[in-house]
């Protein structure tokens, strides 16, 4: 059955409607859970607010076993399901610049476009730096390319890498994700802010 | 009064958990629907590589930026899957924001740093953020959260070295924050 637009079952214009579709989903509870506020979405790195890390995780383990499960019941063939490629270099070094933007700036792409739709001008500010970002490594191509191609390992699953089969892997990580969601709840009481 | 208004606040947001789930019914709708996840960064490549061949045709065909983009993506870079999903998230935000009573003008930072300090790191923040998803093929939604749910190594990566060093350095910013 699916992906649809693999097995021919919509067009290809149908997959374009429907991408609009579920992108009205996904900014609507991006802005719902708060993601449109930097200082909600900083809170995570201070323990104030965790709302990232729980919507986060939640998200991600949600969208693992709804493939799983799906994948099982042959409603989808994840053979046709895209999987991230692994340039280790690249994925690990793309972060860390990622992650000192997610700190000084407060959002990251997804989440400053909800800031921006709702009015938020830090938001369209550093919108505007991500098309600068973006225009930047593309001019600069050349310099970088050997860093970008490095180390390129397939299509490795986490699961494949560390020698245990899809399920365990995504039943450790719910464990994972359970303890981290305790930790969070205890820092929100220890790091109170009244207003932000 | 303090207390009520935080309250009222909180009320108007989703619940995290319950927020959590919804997102990621919306990222298992993208991989039924195109085989791919969610994804911010790959529509502003897009709109670069567009403009950048707009702008300079001729040294766009020989930047390897766009061949590379090229080589992964066939026809008119605007009409790809994520510009269109970006389009929708402009919508989807905009209507909770409405419904929620939070559309307003305004540059949103902490009492203690002025707008301008706020939007110089907002600037800076972009910057990095866009060069770093290009660098990491994706973005916190493209790279981490999609290729997590996949149980893609590389989203796994990434996702740990984007909340890791943000992580490490909230330090040395925290007068923004708090």
């Amino acid at each position: 059955m699916g992906p649809l637009v693999v097995n021919e079952i919509i067009s290809e214009n149908t997959n374009l409607f429907l991408a609009f579709i579920i992108g009205i989903g996904f900014g609507w509870v991006l802005e719902g859970s708060g993601f449109s506020s930097s200082r909600k979405l900083a809170g995570v790195f201070y323990g104030y607010d965790t709302v990232v890390l729980k919507v986060f995780f939640t998200a991600a383990i949600t969208g693992m076993l709804g493939l799983l499960f799906m994948s099982l019941f042959g409603w989808i063939d994840l053979e046709w399901v895209y999987v991230n490629p692994t340039y280790l270099t690249s994925a690990i070094l793309g972060g860390i610049i990622m992650g000192a933007g997610f700190i000084m700036g407060g959002f990251c792409p997804g989440t400053s476009f909800t800031a921006a739709s709702i009015g938020k001008i830090d938001g369209m500010v550093f919108i505007g730096g991500l098309f600068l970002g973006v225009l930047i490594f593309g001019l600069g191509y050349d310099i970088w390319e050997g860093i970008y191609m490095a180390n390129y390992l397939g299509e490795p699953k986490v699961s494949e890498a560390l020698g245990m089969k899809d399920g365990l892997f995504g039943l450790i990580l719910i464990l994972v994700a359970l303890a981290m969601f305790f930790v969070a709840e205890w820092a929100e009481k220890k790091f109170p802010r009244e207003e932000y | 009064m303090n207390n009520h208004s935080n309250q009222e606040r909180s009320k108007r947001y989703l619940n995290p958990y319950l927020g959590g789930v919804l997102l990621g019914l919306v990222l298992l709708a993208a991989n039924f629907v195109s085989g791919r996840g969610l994804g911010a960064s790959g529509a502003l490549k897009s709109v670069i590589v567009t403009g950048m061949e707009t702008v300079a045709p001729a040294a766009s065909e020989n930047s390897g930026f766009v061949l590379e983009y090229k080589d992964s993506h066939s026809g008119n870079p605007m009409k790809s899957w994520l510009v269109f999903q970006m389009l929708g998230v402009l919508v989807g935000g905009f209507l909770s924001g409405a419904f929620s009573g939070r559309l307003k003008l305004k540059v949103e930072h902490s009492p203690k740093i002025s707008s301008r300090r706020r939007l110089i790191f907002a600037l800076a923040g972009g910057i990095l953020f866009g060069f770093g998803s290009q660098l990491g093929r994706g973005c916190t939604s493209g790279s981490a959260l999609s290729g997590m749910a996949v149980l893609s190594l590389g989203g796994f990566i990434t996702m740990m070295a984007i909340f890791g060093t943000a992580f490490a350095l909230a330090y040395f910013v925290r007068k923004n924050w708090i």
